[in-house]
């Protein structure tokens, strides 16, 4: 079950504040990025299942995302809702050189 | 390891896994389980609840996608199996797949029956578009779509879930009418005086009943005008939901070449005939003849399945279930189990009727023992009923007691009297004893012991039974949840003793709270309420961390449900002036505002502004925040008052803008809105406030707290009456302070107030009896001095992509655009689903 993974760089992680996410254009989907207070990076999709609430405008800790809209949780690292709506995709993604990567199937 | 393979991940597949996880199988097998449903296990007897709205879609789901990865299970969501191999040993997918099995349990449960009824498929494209069946989440979420804009739903099926889906749509406007093929509703559970009865009380609540009435057609070719029935009467609809019984899936066991009459035959310990690795369960099943369309069968069978596949219990054998049924329809009670009317000469029949009321009740007794029972209208005799009718308890000789209390604390001896081994929660399948232990085991809460067992969790029939029963097995001690009384649900302590901790550790941060306060563990549902009390508690002090706030507070604007803000700046006790008025005219038309509009705390919003416009916006405004967006201080109404209106006995005006001067935006736990009014007319709705200010005749000003009129009614309690504005303003300080420092998170006034008391308050705050006043005072002043108007963060971010936009490309609900004459001129606004919480992040 593997595909082939296209790496995209979204500019400097400094951009990006602790405890905080922000939502990238990827090609044509939408990644939110979360740098957790840790500093480990978590990517999923920023779309909200439940009703395309932001999700790059979520309150998190080390495990969950909410949407600001209904308070629907996800994990962050699996994308699974903890409160029964389908689940956010997640991608890979990493610092390279100071600059944020994502990783998007091709 | 053993590969144990699970067709059907419905009620029956997933509880048998759990049955077996109990056993410790998860040593022994490798699980892997298939269903046609793109998601984890819900709980299908409530989809009548989310029918009829009360009860979310997200509250129903028992398994979430992350408890099979917890439990080692792989599942395949979404997969459906369309052959076994039993030579091979494998079970062959539709997406291609080929999976081995050691052991296999076949789950696939049953669909809905639909009788051949002319015109309801159109033969190019399946069911019409206004016909639906009631089965799935999908179907349930179909019908809501649908029925939300038509007008009139013929419910085909007079039985349970068709009386439940005819209840259920009337939330959605429609005429409802139910069609039953039978002469009476309920036939195969209830006689025929009982289901006249019934009908009574259905028609009551708004629906319509035919009886005797067999539908053979669907009148209708591009949508559906009506159904005709046999005897050539027709009944106009533009929707029909169909629920006239269910069928078992038995389509791949026959293919597979496995016996199958009815359905899927098997054996006393569930295993399919004559296939000794191949076990089946749930609605699927024929057991002795019998199949059963209801859960508690399939908990029996769930149990002795796990038994003897694990090896805990080899000889374990299932030998049939007695099943009630209970009627889920507000409005309407029907509880009834085994046989509905007397079959042989000897059998008891013991009979209560009274028409008017909707009352009706019956039990059949034979050789001492119950065998059937109906309850109409009053069904509190059914927990001691059903006990009976399983386990054969003795009757009592008086069997006018059957039916009736007859004095005596009848609850109390219920919840003692019951068998250890009777079953309180026949959704989920828990028993008495199981309560019991849990209770004995130090679950002394409530909502505890039905987290723990999942008892009350299902149609939520028993919860009152299972409420009895814990507060009777621990002797009366029911303790209340701890957690109820936690500031915030991360970090367990009260507010007092949280508040304490904080200072004595000098914690300023929130995650330094997390840190020193719960071992480093971040919670994100924590955040906004430690937000909160840290910047009540250290004011300018406070280190702040972004990441910590909730949207709105990131960006001082309330996020809409299209990820779009409102702007609403400050209008002082709801005073303008031209020169304001002109600017929010500009920007309106600068930045294409969709909708500007009065609200109902006398200012202008503007709604539907993009994140990115929110710092030119505010620059160009030149106004401060009107803080409609926090947790906070909003507005202070006021009305005309003694400058300008007849009547006026003080100026409100004036005070009102004193008063909100002073204390704008100050942060607390719940929102505060205020309103100082000219006389008793109230114009300014002054009684209904957190805190409401009254001029009467004398000079003299009534202050009142803990009203509201939103969620909650409530007058608020007349604190003092004093002489002069700047008393009000003294007095007022006091009052908020207090409650800043000893309100819950989120507890409004309304609910703080009566709490307290108006007597102790009265006692502390304006007769200062415990000497707090000067500090309250002290600590207000501190906290006004701190004010800052956060729009000025415009100009410069605090942190960087801070107005960056996180709306998704995709188009979403958009929210509409709305021309002055009030026309809809945009994208029409889509309809709001499932809500997952409390709205504590919400503004107003
Ligand atoms: C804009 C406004 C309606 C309007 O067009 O007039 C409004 C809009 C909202 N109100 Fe309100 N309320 C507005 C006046 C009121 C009033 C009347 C008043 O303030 O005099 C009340 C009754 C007073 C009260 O609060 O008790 C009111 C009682 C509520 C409540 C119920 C609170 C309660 O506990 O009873 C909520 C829900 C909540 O707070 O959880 C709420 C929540 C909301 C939210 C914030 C829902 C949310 O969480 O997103 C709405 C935001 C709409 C948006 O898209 O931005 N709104 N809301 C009013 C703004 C007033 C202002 O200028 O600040
Ligand atoms: C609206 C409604 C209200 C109800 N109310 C009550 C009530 O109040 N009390 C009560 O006792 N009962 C009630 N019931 C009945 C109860 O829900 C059922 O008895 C129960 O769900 C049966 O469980 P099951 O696992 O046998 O079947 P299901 O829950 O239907 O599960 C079958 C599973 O098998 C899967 N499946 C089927 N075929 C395949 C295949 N080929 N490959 C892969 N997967 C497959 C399906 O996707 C599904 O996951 C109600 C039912 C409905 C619809
Ligand atoms: S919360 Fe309800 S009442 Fe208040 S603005 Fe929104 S829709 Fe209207
Ligand atoms: S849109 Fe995300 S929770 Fe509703």
């Amino acid at each position: 079950m593997t595909t082939a993974t296209m790496e995209h760089r979204l500019g400097s992680v400094t951009a990006l504040p602790v405890g905080e996410g922000r939502a990238y254009p990827v090609g044509d989907e939408m990644v939110a990025v979360f740098r957790l207070r840790n500093g480990e990076l978590r990517a999923v999709s920023a779309v909200c299942p439940h009703a395309g609430g932001p999700i790059a405008d979520g309150l998190i800790d080390a495990e969950v995302v909410m949407c600001p809209l209904h308070q629907h949780i996800f994990e962050l690292a699996t994308g699974c809702s903890k409160t029964g709506q389908p689940p956010l995709k997640v991608y890979p993604v990493r610092v390279d050189n100071d600059e944020l990567v994502v990783g998007l199937p091709a | 390891m053993e590969r144990l393979v699970v067709i059907g991940n419905g009620m029956a597949g997933a509880r048998t896994v759990e049955e077996i996880l109990e056993r410790g199988g998860r040593d022994r097998f490798s699980i892997t389980m298939f269903g046609e449903e793109p998601y984890g296990n819900y709980n299908r007897i409530l989809l009548s609840n989310v029918l009829s709205g009360a009860e979310d879609e997200a509250g129903i789901f028992l398994n979430s996608l992350p408890w099979y990865a917890e439990n080692g299970i792989t599942l395949r969501a979404g997969v459906r199996i369309d052959r076994i191999d039993r030579f091979a040993r494998t079970v062959h997918a539709d997406d291609g797949s080929v999976t081995p099995y050691d052991k296999l349990i076949i789950a696939t449960g049953s669909r809905p029956f639909v009788p051949p009824i002319d015109g309801m498929r159109n033969p190019k494209r399946g069911y019409h578009q206004g016909v639906f069946t009631f089965r799935t989440i999908e179907d349930t979420r179909g019908m809501i779509r649908y029925a939300r804009d038509h007008e009139r739903v013929v419910v085909i099926g007079g039985g349970l879930l068709g009386l439940e889906a005819a209840r259920g749509l009337q939330q959605y406007g429609v005429a409802v009418t139910l069609v039953h093929a039978a002469g009476h509703l309920m036939n195969s559970q209830l006689d025929a005086q009982g289901g006249a009865i019934l009908r009574k009380s259905v028609e009551r609540l708004g629906i319509a009943v035919e009886l005797d009435a067999r539908t053979n057609a669907v009148l209708g070719k591009e949508k559906v005008e009506g159904v005709r029935f046999a005897d050539g009467r027709t009944i106009p609809c533009d929707m029909v939901v169909v629920a006239a019984g269910i069928r078992p899936n038995t389509e791949v066991a026959e293919l597979s070449g496995l016996p199958v009459e009815r359905a899927i035959l098997v054996d006393d310990h569930l295993r399919v005939l004559d296939e000794p690795d191949i076990y089946a369960v749930g609605e699927c099943v024929q057991h002795r003849g019998q199949t059963y369309g209801l859960v508690a069968p399939l908990w029996d069978q769930a149990k002795v399945l796990a038994d003897h596949i694990t090896g805990r219990n080899p000889t374990a054998s299932y030998h049939g279930s007695r099943t009630a049924t209970k009627l889920k329809v507000a409005g309407v009670d029907v509880a009834a189990m085994g046989i509905t009317a007397p079959e042989r000469e000897d059998d008891e029949f013991v009979v209560f009727a009274e028409p008017r009321r909707g009352v009706y009740k019956s039990v059949i007794i034979r050789d001492e023992r119950l065998v059937g029972a109906t309850l109409l209208g009053d069904v509190s005799k059914v927990g001691f009923l059903m006990q009976a009718f399983d386990r054969g308890l003795p009757l009592p000789e008086e069997r006018v007691r059957l039916l009736f209390d007859l004095g005596g604390p009848a609850t109390e001896v219920s919840a003692a009297e019951l068998d250890d081994a009777a079953q309180v929660c026949n959704c989920n399948g828990v028993s008495k004893g199981a309560l019991v232990s849990t209770v004995h085991g130090g679950v002394k809460t409530l909502n505890g012991v039905m987290d723990a067992t999942r008892a009350g969790k299902g149609c939520g029939s028993c919860r009152s039974l299972v409420a009895q029963i814990v507060e009777w097995a621990a002797g009366g001690e029911v303790e209340q949840d701890p957690s109820a009384a936690w500031y915030v649900p991360g970090i367990p302590l009260d507010k007092p003793a949280l508040m304490t901790a904080i200072r004595e550790h000098g914690l300023k941060s929130v995650s330094a709270v997390f840190d020193t306060l719960a071992g480093g563990k971040e919670d994100a549902k924590s955040k906004m309420g430690l937000v909160s009390l840290l910047r009540m508690m250290w004011g300018d002090e406070y280190e702040d961390e972004r990441g910590a706030r909730f949207i709105n507070d990131r960006v001082h604007a309330n996020i809409q449900r299209d990820g779009t803000f409102s702007v609403v700046p400050q209008m002082k006790g709801g005073v303008t002036t031209p020169a304001q008025l002109r600017r929010i005219a500009d920007v309106a038309d600068k930045y294409r505002v969709p909708m500007v509009k009065l609200t109902g705390g006398q200012r202008i919003d503007l709604l539907g502004i993009r994140k990115e416009d929110l710092p030119a916006v505010w620059a160009d405004l030149d106004m401060p925040s009107g803080y409609a967006y926090g947790k906070s201080m909003r507005t202070v109404k006021t009305c005309v008052g003694s400058d300008f209106c007849r009547f006026g006995l003080g100026d409100s005006t004036a005070l009102g803008i004193a008063i909100e001067s002073k204390f704008q935006g100050l942060e607390s736990p719940a929102k505060m809105k205020l309103a100082v009014t000219g006389c008793p007319r109230n114009c300014a709705e002054a009684y209904v406030k957190d805190l409401g200010v009254v001029a009467i005749e004398g000079g003299r000003w009534e202050i009142y707290v803990g009203g509201a009129a939103g969620a909650h009614i409530r007058k608020g309690d007349l604190l003092a009456t004093v002489d002069s504005p700047a008393a009000v303003i003294t007095l007022t300080g006091r009052f908020l302070q207090y409650y800043r420092e000893n309100a819950n998170w989120l507890e409004r006034t309304y609910s703080f107030v009566p709490r307290v008391g108006i007597e102790r308050l009265r006692a502390l705050i304006v007769d200062d009896t415990e000497d707090l006043g000067e500090g309250l005072d002290s600590r207000m002043e501190a906290a006004v001095g701190a004010y800052r108007d956060p729009w000025k963060e415009g100009q410069e971010p605090v942190v960087p992509g801070q107005f960056r936009t996180a709306l998704p490309l995709r188009s979403l609900p958009l929210v509409p655009v709305r021309a002055g004459n009030g026309a809809v001129t945009g994208p029409v606004p889509a309809v709001g689903s499932a809500v997952a919480g409390p709205s504590n992040g919400g503004a107003q």
